[in-house]
Parts: C-alpha cells; sequence; structure tokens
C-alpha cells in the first residue's frame, strides 16, 4: 500500500467537516427532543383562567380552587383581621412585598384588589407544600405569637393572613398572589389581569 | 474418537464465541486476594439486588397503569387481586430499602479499607455514579404509587431544581412537564424508571466491574497482592473467584435472604420506613399531608437541606454532600489505605462521621423543631468537616508500618474457644437447693464481669490508637 500518496490535510478537513455537521445536526435532533418534554399544548391550556363567584364565601370563610392544577386560595377576610395585618410589619421578611411574585395591583399591605377579599396560590415560595388555613389566634399547637395565618406543616414556614411570611422561617418570599380582576363585584376570574383582558 | 453431539455443538459456539476466554478472565482465573472478609459480600449482594429488581419491576408493569386516575388503584389492584401481586409489589419496596442498605455498607467498606485509593479512583467513580442513578431510579419510582407521599415527595424535590438561580423555574417546568407534579409527570417518570435510569444503572454496573477486574480487588491489607506473583504468574496470595469466592458470596446470600424474607413477610412496612403510612392515601394536589419525609435512605442528605436556613445554600449543601463523596480519592492524602495501619486520627474522623451520618438520618424523618435543626446543623458541620479537613489529617496523622503479604485474622470460628472462657469468666456456678435436691445454676459474677469490661474499654481504645 501506498502511503506517500495520501493527502493527510484532506482527511483531517473531511474528518473534521463531518464532525461538525454531524454535532451540528445532532443539536438540531435535540431541540425536538428536549422540547416534547416542556409541557403540552393541552397542559397550557388547562392554564386557562378560571371564573369564580364570591359572593357566598362568609367572612372568615375560604375557598379552594383549582387553577393550573394548583390549589389558589379566596379567602373574605373580616375587619379585625385587616386590623391585625397592619401591626406585623416588624415581624416580616418583605412587609412592603418588594421581593415577592404578585401583580402590581397587588403590591400593597393586604396584598389584594378589594381588601377584603385575598387570593393567592396556595403553596409554600419554599418547596411548594400547600399551608393549612389556621385562622385561631394563640393555639396550642403554634403559640402565643400566632395571631392567624398561613402554617406549613412541611418544613416549619409562617404566613400572615396576606400571605406574608415572618422572619426565621425557611420560604424566602411572600405567597404568590395570581392575576386575577374582577367582571362584576361578585365575579372574580383567575389567572388574567385587567389589563390583559382588555388588550 | 468422534466427539459427541453435545461436544460438537459447544465446540461450534466456542469457535464463534470467546465464552471460555471471558469465563476464565472473570471467574476462574481471576485471581481476588485470599482474606476478603464479610464486608465484601455487599457488592454481590448489590447485584443479586438489582436482579430483583428487574424481576419483579417486570411483573410490576404487567399490571400497573401510569395515569394519574388509574395509578393508585391499580397498584391497590396489585395488592389484592393479582396473584402472588402483594408478594412481587412487597419484594419490589423492599428491595430497594435493601439495595441501599447494601450500597451504603458497601461505600462504608470502601472508607474502611482504602478500596477508593489508587489505582481504584475510577472503580470508585463509577460506583459513585450508580449511587446517583439509584438515588434517582427510586426518587422516580417513589412517584408511581401516586399516594399522598409520593405527591408531595416529588413536588418538594422537583422544588428544589427551582433554587437554582436563572434557569431553576423552567427547569423544574421543564422536569414536571406541566405547572404542577401531574398526569404529565407520572407518565415520564415511568419511563425513566422504567427504561432509561435501568439502562443506565446496567451499563455503569459494567463499567464498575470492568474497571474492577483491571486493577484487582482491593483487601482488608490494603496491600497490592500483585506484588508477590508465583511462576504461572498469579499473585501467591489470591484465590481464583470462582469457585472460592462464588461459594462464599453464596453464605452471604443466604443470610441476606433471610433478613430479606423477613421483611417482606412480616413488616413490609417496616414501621413507616420502607412504605410510608401516608402514601396508603391517593395524591391530594390540594392538601399536604400534616408531617412529610422522604423515604430513609434519603433522609441524610434532607436533614442537610434544612439544616441550612437559604433556600439555594440549602440545595447547594445537599448536592455538595453527594460531590464531596466524589472527591473522596483525592481527598484522603494518606500513605496506607486499610484502616489497619492508618493512625488514630482517620479512625476517629471515620466513627464521628458514621455517627453524624446516621444523626442526620434520624433527624430527616423528623419534624423540624428548633431544638433538632440545631442539632442537625452540628452533624452537617461533622460530615463536611471530616471530607474537608481529610487532606489535612490524613497528611499529618503517623501511620503504622505495612506487612509485606497478607496477613492472618482469627476467623470467627477461632474465636469460639475464648469467648467460652469470657463466658466462664462473667458466670459462676452455684449450688441452689430445690424441692428434688441440689442442683447447680450458673449465676452472673459480678467481679468477672468488671475484668471483662475493663479489658474490653481498654482493647476498644487500643484499636482506635
Amino acid at each position: 500500500m501506498q502511503i506517500e500518496g495520501v493527502d493527510k490535510s484532506k482527511r483531517q478537513f473531511l474528518s473534521s467537516a463531518l464532525t461538525v455537521v454531524g454535532t451540528v445536526g445532532a443539536g438540531y435532533l435535540a431541540v425536538p427532543f428536549l422540547a416534547q418534554m416542556q409541557p403540552s399544548v393541552k397542559a397550557m391550556a388547562a392554564g386557562a383562567p378560571v371564573d369564580v363567584d364570591i359572593s357566598k364565601i362568609e367572612p372568615g370563610q375560604l375557598i379552594r380552587v383549582e387553577w393550573r392544577g394548583k390549589p389558589v386560595w379566596i379567602l373574605n377576610r373580616s375587619e379585625e383581621v385587616l386590623e391585625t395585618l397592619r401591626t406585623l410589619d416588624d415581624q416580616l421578611r418583605d412587609p412592603l412585598s418588594n421581593n415577592s411574585d404578585q401583580p402590581n395591583y397587588a403590591k400593597n399591605t393586604v396584598r389584594a384588589i378589594k381588601p377584603e377579599i385575598f387570593i393567592a396560590v396556595g403553596l409554600c415560595t419554599h418547596l411548594g407544600c400547600s399551608p393549612t388555613y389556621r385562622p385561631e389566634i394563640a393555639p396550642h399547637d403554634l403559640g402565643e405569637k400566632w395571631k392567624g395565618g398561613f402554617f406549613c406543616p412541611c418544613h416549619g414556614s409562617w404566613f400572615d393572613l396576606a400571605g406574608r411570611v415572618f422572619t426565621g422561617v425557611p420560604a424566602p418570599a411572600n405567597l404568590e398572589v395570581p392575576p386575577h380582576r374582577y367582571v362584576t363585584d361578585t365575579h372574580l376570574i383567575i389567572g388574567e389581569s385587567a389589563s390583559e383582558a382588555s388588550a | 474418537m468422534k466427539p459427541s453431539r453435545f461436544t460438537a455443538v459447544g465446540n461450534w459456539i466456542l469457535d464463534r464465541f470467546p465464552l471460555t476466554n471471558l469465563w476464565n478472565d472473570h471467574m476462574a482465573h481471576y485471581y481476588a486476594p485470599k482474606n476478603l472478609n464479610f464486608w465484601y459480600f455487599f457488592g454481590s449482594l448489590a447485584l443479586l439486588v438489582l436482579v430483583n429488581q428487574f424481576l419483579t419491576g417486570i411483573l410490576l408493569t404487567m399490571n400497573y397503569k401510569p395515569d394519574a386516575t388509574l395509578a393508585f388503584d391499580s397498584v391497590e389492584y396489585i395488592m389484592r387481586d393479582v396473584n402472588w401481586g402483594w408478594l412481587v409489589r412487597y419484594m419490589h419496596s423492599t428491595g430497594a430499602s435493601a439495595f441501599f442498605i447494601v450500597v451504603y455498607l458497601h461505600m462504608f467498606r470502601g472508607m474502611l479499607y482504602g478500596s477508593f485509593k489508587q489505582p481504584r479512583e475510577l472503580i470508585w467513580i463509577f460506583g459513585m455514579f450508580i449511587f446517583v442513578a439509584l438515588m434517582a431510579e427510586a426518587f422516580m419510582g417513589y412517584l408511581l404509587p401516586w399516594g399522598q407521599m409520593s405527591y408531595w415527595g416529588a413536588q418538594v424535590i422537583i422544588s428544589l431544581f427551582s433554587a437554582i438561580p436563572v434557569i431553576g423555574d423552567e427547569l423544574a417546568l421543564w422536569i414536571r412537564g406541566d405547572y404542577v407534579v401531574s398526569d404529565a409527570t407520572l407518565n415520564r417518570f415511568f419511563a425513566f424508571h422504567v427504561i432509561s435510569v435501568p439502562l443506565v444503572l446496567v451499563l455503569l454496573v459494567l463499567l464498575h466491574l470492568i474497571a474492577l477486574h483491571e486493577s484487582g480487588s482491593n483487601n482488608p491489607d490494603g496491600i497490592e497482592i500483585k506484588e508477590h506473583e508465583d511462576e504461572n504468574g498469579f499473585p501467591v496470595d489470591g484465590i481464583p473467584l470462582h469457585p472460592y469466592y462464588t461459594v462464599k458470596d453464596i453464605v452471604g446470600v443466604g443470610v441476606f435472604l433471610l433478613f430479606f424474607a423477613t421483611v417482606i413477610f412480616y413488616m413490609p412496612e417496616m414501621g413507616g420506613y420502607f412504605l410510608e403510612h401516608a402514601n396508603f392515601i391517593p395524591a391530594d394536589p390540594m392538601k399536604t399531608p400534616e408531617h412529610i419525609a422522604p423515604v430513609w435512605y434519603f433522609t441524610p442528605f434532607y436533614a442537610i437541606l434544612r439544616a441550612i436556613p437559604d433556600k439555594f445554600a440549602g440545595v447547594v449543601g445537599m448536592g455538595g454532600a453527594i460531590v464531596v463523596l466524589f472527591l473522596l480519592p483525592w481527598l484522603d492524602r494518606s500513605p496506607v489505605k486499610s484502616i489497619r495501619y492508618r493512625g488514630g486520627i482517620y479512625k476517629k474522623a471515620l466513627l464521628l462521621f458514621v455517627i453524624s451520618f446516621l444523626a442526620l438520618g434520624y433527624l430527616g424523618t423528623q419534624p423540624a423543631t428548633p431544638l433538632a435543626t440545631t442539632f442537625a446543623r452540628i452533624f452537617t458541620a461533622i460530615y463536611f468537616g471530616f471530607f474537608l479537613l481529610m487532606p489535612l489529617y490524613t497528611r499529618w496523622e503517623k501511620t503504622k508500618p505495612l506487612p509485606e503479604r497478607l496477613t492472618d485474622h482469627p476467623s470467627l470460628e477461632d474465636r469460639i474457644p475464648a469467648l467460652l472462657e469470657t463466658f466462664d469468666e462473667i458466670t459462676h456456678v452455684v449450688p441452689v437447693q430445690t424441692e428434688s435436691g441440689t442442683a447447680t445454676r450458673r449465676k452472673l459474677n459480678p467481679e468477672g464481669l468488671a475484668r471483662v469490661l475493663g479489658r474490653l474499654a481498654i482493647n476498644l481504645k487500643k484499636k482506635f490508637d
């Protein structure tokens, strides 16, 4: 066999070119393979807004609706509860919700459009457990300091009745407030902001 | 003479497939050190459990339905209506826990005798990848019964990924395939649990074994048997894997199966540790159980996660606890491998590490009270201290001289006379009056007991020097 006649640089070029083409091809193929694990169109559609009639919620009552498969709480807060919320600022990590997830119209002390109606995604911002609604004041298991709020049984995070997180617990931020808007006084849509609907 | 039909068929195959070579290279002419003790059972036991998981797993897929509306009921169907379904399912669920027990002991053996050290670093690395694949396999398998613990455990663990800055939330969404743990998540976890990860596991086990058979087994003395070979090139201190160690391993298998069967038949839930109580309630995305904890084999790492009071740092700590194990071959700077010839510092450090690992495992099953969290922080510090300070203390400590050849250690059988003597020492014979006359009875001798315990304490202290 003749070795002298071999054009090594041509071989090198062909091998490199083939490697590049093969890698690019594999890269292109990886896109649909990885993307098919993204939420499907059906799962996205299930994320559609939910209509809720809130006319029948009594003060102090909490109802749960499912939005994007998550529990969403709608709580009717009494005047006393709103009074208590104003006194808690020094015990909270983020009382003004500067580092928390909520639409702008819910970025206030009570974290709501209408002060008495509180809407939040019922999943702890730590690792996603669903906290329990504990409206009672100073219950035996939670102690004297408890003024009513949400308690996460998984890792012991405390939230007040505006979903604001207390200091010294693992949760980093306040509970998420989903986008929502009122069609009428008692007809609420969760998953849509007023601005989006008009656009 | 004309060869028989049987031999002819055999020869036909051997001409076309290197069966003889394979058998000799890896069994009949593969020499292992002659002094391997009971710690060396756990490798072959892990292989046995792997086979158990494959067989029972395949049988379970024949009746299981990976669908959020059907999964829970199909597991109950297997338990109640499928012939022997309860046995297959308990073998699979107990096998998962057994796998981790065996693998943890196997890893501890490596730490005792320095099996991860040069020239066996790659064996350790492959082994660590097996451990990680095993954790992924176990985690995804635990979602399949679609009970409350399955659901909320997956929710918490997938949320760990969302702690990663920038890409975290997108990554968690991609893993779930939905905004929450849902049917899509269950279906893909089934695919991973049943196909992808098992394939990866088998491949890794092969790599682990090929690398092992290249450098040969380490041994309790931590010296290389290849340095002394006979005229045929076989190590003088080695014996062929087959039949010697295959037969020895059968004894290990027998003892293991005794425990395994006891759990399967008498305590398949293991008091809520192997199968958690809350998992007998179907998954409810609207409500989290009062107290959630992972299955026992994840609890040491889970306790580290909870001990760190920051979401991202907690996840980094948890991942770091596993990553640091990969680095073990390069953290350990001791010139000797085996604990028999190391100095006292490593022995005490290893003891502290074992205590902190077990304590973290316990704390991970308990609710996170302030006191428990404080303890978890102390043990987390010890856990990382053991690894991160290792380059220092293994270099400083004074080691003992290594023997030239493998040493003899008394076997259990050899120790029987000494044990009988000790029994004589801590008891004495006293005559007692009974209705039918005088009889003798052995009573505890407090003086003898004190002597024996004193000797034991001195010996124990010597062992840690």
